[in-house]
């Protein structure tokens, strides 16, 4: 060690090394020579073994040239791991609630994107709005999803002009939820189908999908895609209900009729923020279908921009 | 052990705070790409969907 790494050294114990009293011990003061501008530390007891053989070589001329001990203690050593661990937890918040959200919010919105073209080229980029007031007949009711399966796209303008997400077959955790973003509950009816097209997502963490649920007004357009075509819901109304509550799944929610011939749309989230105590449900329902051989846009889509 | 870690460091004192720069960053990602996802997995995915 020469002489700009002693130089170096009053940055690192002004880190507070002293302060946590795991300062170094007695035989730095002859590296750091004695015009020192740090104190005296308290006698380490820790640094004990090395104060003896520091005897030697203090009272020899090359004191200044001693190489420095390294002023690691065990007790040192722990409280640095202990600090370390704090600060590793609390990135690990601010990842999970902030930056990976943004990382893969833009990775799925870019997948959802990528289905869409796939579905319907060039209709997203020309944002042309298909015509009001058409009947195009009944919806084309798909097939139910395997598990993982991507089949659709969810459109909220409430939630921002470039939202997009992806659905795909099965709610798991794993294959599902923390990946592609939407999962369509297994048996639940499909879009346009009479009866509950109800879907899943994260309000935070894993790009969280229907992050702002909440902010539904009603009448807001829901509209979902698939290689069929376009389905336009309305959204109605929030609820807020116990993790169990699996009755708001059902073809008509809250309700044990099976014979409908109405058709709804169920988001289900989180709730309250930063718990899953609880569960938020958004409710839609359907108002039309456009197929996809229009090659433009629902109105629907259009109307936050107009 | 940081301050140990300080002096091995070679070189002036900007050479060791970019190497420092350098390691901090390369921890981050290791954090960020492998460590955090797979906690993340384990036990702290909060569970969003309705069921029995």
């Amino acid at each position: 060690m020469d002489e700009p790494t002693d130089a170096g050294e009053p940055q690192t114990t002004a880190l507070g090394f002293e302060a946590l009293g795991l300062g170094p011990g007695p035989d730095d003061e002859s590296a750091r020579g004695s015009g020192s501008a740090v104190s005296e530390p308290e006698a380490s007891t820790a640094a004990a073994p090395s104060t003896a053989a520091q005897g030697t070589t203090k009272g020899g001329a090359s004191a200044k040239k001693a190489k420095p001990r390294p002023r690691v203690t065990v007790l040192g050593v722990i409280g640095e791991l202990l600090l370390t661990a704090g600060v590793v937890v609390m990135l690990f918040l601010v990842w999970q609630l902030w930056l990976n959200d943004i990382w893969t919010r833009g990775e799925q919105n870019e997948a959802a994107a990528d289905l869409a073209e796939q579905w319907a080229p060039g209709v997203t980029a020309s944002a042309t709005p298909g015509p009001t007031d058409v009947d195009y007949g009944d919806p084309v009711i798909m097939d139910q999803p395997g598990d993982a399966e991507p089949f659709g796209v969810l459109y909220v303008p409430r939630f921002g002009a470039d939202y997009k997400q992806t659905i795909a077959g099965g709610t798991s955790a794993a294959r599902v939820l923390n990946t592609i973003g939407l999962g369509h509950y297994n048996d639940t009816q499909m879009p346009g189908q009479a009866g509950n097209f109800a879907l899943a997502g994260h309000r935070q963490t894993h790009g969280a999908p229907l992050n702002q649920i909440a902010s539904l007004q009603v009448g807001d357009a829901i509209v979902v895609q698939t290689k069929d075509g376009w389905y336009t819901y309305r959204f109605r109304t929030l609820e807020y209900v116990t993790p169990t509550t699996v009755s708001v799944l059902n073809p008509i929610p809250q309700a044990d009729t099976v014979e409908t011939t109405d058709s709804l749309i169920t988001l289900t989230s989180c709730n309250p923020l930063f718990s899953t105590a609880e569960r938020i449900i958004a409710y839609g329902v359907f108002e039309s279908w456009q197929p996809s051989s229009v090659e433009a846009l629902p109105p629907a889509l259009t109307e936050l921009e107009q | 052990m940081y301050g140990a870690l300080w002096r091995v460091l070679p070189g002036p004192w900007w050479v060791r705070l970019i190497i420092m720069l350098v390691l901090v960053a390369a921890v981050l990602y290791a954090l960020f790409t492998w460590v955090f996802p797979l906690v993340q997995d384990i036990f702290a995915t909060p569970d969003v969907t309705i069921e029995e």
